[in-house]
């Protein structure tokens, strides 16, 4: 039977996924796409809970996860655009100005 | 035994879409793949019997999200292959290792104290919506209505800060004075 501790544990795996992407990438759009897989991974943990304590909290927070990674992305998308308008790339490194 | 089936599906199939997500050098393949494991992460909701939230997850993130971040892709030229000069492979590895298993143990050392109680406890007989509505609007209807603000802000944010200069291309068109400069930023590369 599937237990709370084996959908914590698949949880923990893709956020580590998404740290991983976090870490690893130097472009902007796919330093989101990173972002979004940790938020779902945080999602899966509070559902699991919610069902395994029959408590509907962990949905609750779920729900507002949801909407501030939806406030999220409409912000950080407009801010890509921007920048690529005034730098013509994404490349973190290529956007870094201040080299100490 | 359905249920275990289901579980052990959809978590491979999310973890390998993910993974594809995180390692992809094509930015198409990557936003395919993170639409996928979302519709994915969604029967995890559904398995859970969390109905409301998995709706909630297909129309915000599958539909909404992911068409606000195509959109996007064909603003940015997306065709190519991204070139990033990634950090080195097993620092990243060992970081991402020791982070997962310090989450591990984080989720896993509360499981053992069976002191928790349940604050706002499903009713047996009243479907996941109805339940869902009831705590929404009464326990936490002051943070509804902020993120319904917060909502509000990120779009106007988003119409102001993508909203300048929509006129002219960003790739292309090669007449206007940005663009030029654009162009001459490239080739001074």
């Amino acid at each position: 039977m599937i237990g709370l501790t084996d959908y914590l544990i698949v949880s923990a795996i893709l956020f580590s996924i998404g740290l991983m992407g976090v870490l690893r990438r130097r472009n902007l759009l796919m330093l989101f796409f990173a972002t979004e897989v940790m938020l779902n991974a945080v999602n899966v943990a509070f559902a699991a809970i919610s069902h395994y304590y029959n408590d509907l909290t962990g949905q609750m927070f779920a729900f507002f996860i949801i909407a501030i990674a939806a406030s999220e992305v409409a912000v950080g998308l407009g801010i890509l655009i921007v920048l690529y308008k005034k730098h013509g790339s994404l490349d973190l490194d290529d956007l870094a100005s201040m080299r100490g | 035994m359905y249920e275990a089936i289901a579980f052990y599906l959809f978590s491979a199939l999310t973890i390998g879409l993910f993974l594809i997500t995180v390692m992809s050098k094509n930015v198409l393949y990557a936003m395919t793949s993170l639409a996928a494991g979302m519709v994915l992460i969604s029967g995890f909701f559904f398995i859970l019997g969390a109905d409301f939230l998995g709706v909630v997850q297909l129309i915000v993130y599958v539909g909404a999200v992911m068409a606000l971040y195509s959109f996007a892709m064909m603003f940015f030229d997306a065709t190519r292959d991204i070139k990033e000069k990634n950090t080195p492979a097993a620092l990243v590895f060992l970081l991402g290792g020791l982070s997962a298993l310090v989450l591990v143990l984080i989720f896993a050392g509360p499981i053992h104290s069976d002191a928790v109680q349940a604050l706002y406890p499903m009713h047996e007989g009243v479907g996941n919506a109805q339940d869902v509505g009831i705590v929404l609007f009464t326990k936490y209807l002051v943070p509804f209505e902020v993120a319904a603000v917060m909502l509000l802000v990120a779009m106007i944010a988003g119409i102001i800060l993508a909203g300048k200069k929509m006129d002219q291309s960003l790739t292309k068109d090669t007449s206007v004075d940005d663009a030029d400069e654009i162009l001459k930023q490239k080739d001074a590369k």
